[in-house]
C-alpha cells in the first residue's frame, strides 16, 4: 500500500503526517496521535462514537480514509474548551447529567457542535436528527438533548449556563 | 384496522444484592499526611455514579468535607475484594462496607486529635467542615489536616479504617426450596401507555409513569439520572432487543448494530417518576438500591398495556410486530 503525506490542520494546529492509502482517520488520530477523545466503538459506521468534524461535517472517523482529508480542518472534542473556560455543550452536558459512562460523550459533542456552529437556535427535532446517529446505552437520550438544547440558549446568551445546582 | 390505546401496570420487589456466597464487598479508608481521604475499593462504576455516592458516604461517615475525599477504585490489584457491580448492589454493599472502614479511621483521627488537645476522645465531635472540637467548645478546636498531621508524624499512627459488608449465606430448605436470599428490598410501580397498530402490529410507548420506593435517594440527581435511562432501556428490552429473535433457535441473530435494535433519541417517550424514600434499616443512611431494578418494571408494564389496547398477550420478549400480528391473527382481530 502506498504512503503519502497528509497535511492538515488538528484543532487549529498544521500538521503534515505519513498516512498509507488505507488508513483511517480514526487509526491515525487515536492510534497513532493518540488522540483518545476518538473512540473506537463499530469500527463499521453504525455507532457514532467515532464522530470528529471534518471543516465543519461531522465525520465518522472509522470509515473516513485519512487520504481523503488533505487540507482539511478536523476538530475532536479536544478543541472544545476555550480560552473561557469549558464549551458551552460541555457545560450543559454536565448540568444535565447527560454523560454516565461517557463513552459515547465525545462524539455526541461533536455530533451536537456541527449542529449548533450552523444553527444556533435548533428544534427537539432537529437536535434528535443531529444526534441521531450516535448511540448512548446509558442516558435514554432525553439528558442529552435537553443538554443540547441548553447549550444553544446559553451560547446564544454568550455566556455557559449556570452552574449546575444539583451537583453532588 | 385502528391505532388501539392501552395501559399496563406493573409492579416490582426487587432484591438488593444476592446470595452470592455472602455477597460481601470490602472498602479501605486512610488519610493522607494533609488530612484528605482516599477511600481504595475495587467495585466498578461504570457511570451509575457509585464514586460518587461512596465519597458522599465516606465524607458523612468521617465527617470531613464531601471535597476532601477520593475514590481510588476498579483495579482488584490496588483494592480489596468485591463481589462486583450487579443487581443494583454497589450503593448497599460498598456503602455499608465503605460506612464502617471510614467509622473505624474516624476513630484514630478523633484519638488523635484528642492527644493533641489533651482532652477524652469521646468529647470530640466534628463540624463537616475540616475541623475538630470539644463538643459545646469549638473553640477548642484542631483541624482535620492538623490531626492528621500529628498522627502520622508525631505519634506513629496510621489514620485509617478497614471495612467489609457480608450477608450471611441463606441456605436453601431441600424440601421447599426456601431461602432468603438478601435483607433489603427496593419496591416500584410502573405504568405504560401504548399505542398499538393492529395493522402492522407496531407498538408506540406514549408514556412511562412511575414510583420508586429507594431507601433514601443518597443522591437524588443521580437516582433521577438512573430512572430515566432505565426507563428507556426497559422499553428497549420490551419492543426492541434481542440476540435470538427465534429463540431458541439461533438463526437472524443480530451481528452488529445495523441488526441489534434499540430505540434512538427519536424513540423515547414521556417519562414521569416519583422517588418515594423508606430509609431502609441495613441500608448505608437508608439508601437501597436502583441500578438495575429500573429497567424490569416497564417490560410487564408494556406487556399489560399491549394487552389492554388489543387483547392478546405476549410473554416472549421483545413484543415484535410481528409476534404482534401473529397472536392477532390467531384471535381473528384485536379486541
Amino acid at each position: 500500500m502506498s504512503h503519502l503525506t497528509l497535511r492538515y490542520r488538528l484543532n487549529g494546529n498544521e500538521r503534515a503526517d505519513l498516512v498509507a492509502g488505507d488508513e483511517t482517520l480514526l487509526s491515525l488520530l487515536r492510534y497513532r496521535l493518540d488522540t483518545t477523545s476518538v473512540r473506537q466503538g463499530c469500527r463499521q459506521g453504525t455507532c457514532g462514537t467515532c464522530t470528529v468534524l471534518v471543516d465543519g461535517e461531522p465525520r465518522l472517523a472509522c470509515i473516513t480514509l485519512a487520504a481523503t482529508c488533505e487540507g482539511c480542518a478536523i476538530e475532536t472534542a479536544d478543541s472544545l474548551p476555550g480560552s473561557g473556560g469549558l464549551h458551552p455543550l460541555q457545560q450543559a452536558f454536565m448540568d444535565h447529567f447527560a454523560a454516565q459512562c461517557g463513552f459515547c460523550t465525545t462524539g455526541m459533542l461533536m455530533a451536537a457542535k456541527a449542529l449548533l456552529d450552523v444553527n444556533p437556535s435548533p428544534s427537539r427535532e432537529e437536535v434528535i436528527d443531529a444526534i441521531g446517529g450516535n448511540i448512548c446505552r446509558c442516558t435514554g437520550y432525553e439528558p442529552i438533548v435537553e443538554a443540547v438544547l441548553a447549550a444553544a440558549t446559553a451560547a446564544r446568551a454568550g455566556a455557559t449556563p449556570p452552574a449546575a445546582h444539583r451537583h453532588c | 384496522m385502528a391505532k388501539r390505546r392501552g395501559r399496563g401496570m406493573a409492579s416490582v420487589n426487587y432484591p438488593i444484592g444476592m446470595n452470592l456466597g455472602g455477597d460481601p464487598s470490602q472498602a479501605l479508608v486512610h488519610s493522607n499526611p494533609g488530612g484528605k481521604f482516599t477511600v481504595s475499593l475495587s467495585s466498578i462504576d461504570l457511570g451509575q455514579g457509585m464514586k460518587s455516592v461512596v465519597r458522599q458516604i465516606c465524607a458523612e461517615a468521617l465527617g470531613v468535607p464531601v471535597e476532601d475525599v477520593f475514590v481510588d477504585t476498579a483495579d482488584s490489584d490496588t483494592g480489596p475484594h468485591c463481589m462486583g457491580s450487579f443487581a443494583s448492589r454497589g450503593t448497599h454493599r460498598v456503602g455499608n462496607a465503605v460506612i464502617s472502614a471510614s467509622q473505624e479511621a474516624r476513630g484514630v483521627l478523633l484519638e488523635a486529635a484528642a492527644e493533641k488537645l489533651e482532652v477524652d476522645a469521646s468529647d470530640l465531635v466534628t463540624d463537616g467542615r475540616g475541623n475538630i472540637h470539644v463538643r459545646g467548645a469549638p473553640s477548642r478546636a484542631i483541624s482535620v489536616a492538623d490531626a492528621s498531621m500529628a498522627a502520622q508524624f508525631e505519634q506513629g499512627r496510621t489514620v485509617s479504617g478497614r471495612g467489609i459488608f457480608l450477608i450471611p449465606l441463606s441456605k436453601v430448605d431441600p424440601d421447599t426450596g426456601e431461602m432468603d436470599p438478601v435483607t433489603c428490598y427496593a419496591h416500584a410501580c410502573t405504568v405504560a401507555e401504548v399505542e398499538v397498530d393492529d395493522e402492522t402490529g407496531e407498538v408506540e410507548v406514549l408514556s412511562i409513569k412511575a414510583a420508586y420506593e429507594v431507601g433514601r435517594a443518597l443522591n437524588p440527581a443521580m437516582v433521577e439520572q438512573q430512572l430515566v435511562g432505565g426507563g428507556w432501556m426497559g422499553m428497549s428490552h420490551a419492543l426492541w432487543e434481542t440476540t435470538e429473535p427465534y429463540y431458541p433457535d439461533r438463526e437472524h441473530g443480530p451481528t452488529d448494530f445495523n441488526h441489534y435494535l434499540m430505540p434512538g433519541p427519536g424513540d423515547t417517550c414521556e417519562q414521569e417518576f416519583a422517588i418515594l424514600e423508606r430509609p431502609a434499616p441495613d441500608g448505608p443512611y437508608g439508601g437501597k438500591g436502583v441500578g438495575e431494578m429500573c429497567s424490569t418494571p416497564p417490560i410487564p408494564a408494556i406487556a399489560n398495556a399491549i394487552f389492554d389496547a388489543v387483547g392478546v398477550r405476549i410473554d416472549e420478549m421483545p413484543f415484535t410486530p410481528e409476534k404482534i400480528l401473529r397472536a392477532l391473527r390467531e384471535q381473528g382481530g384485536a379486541r
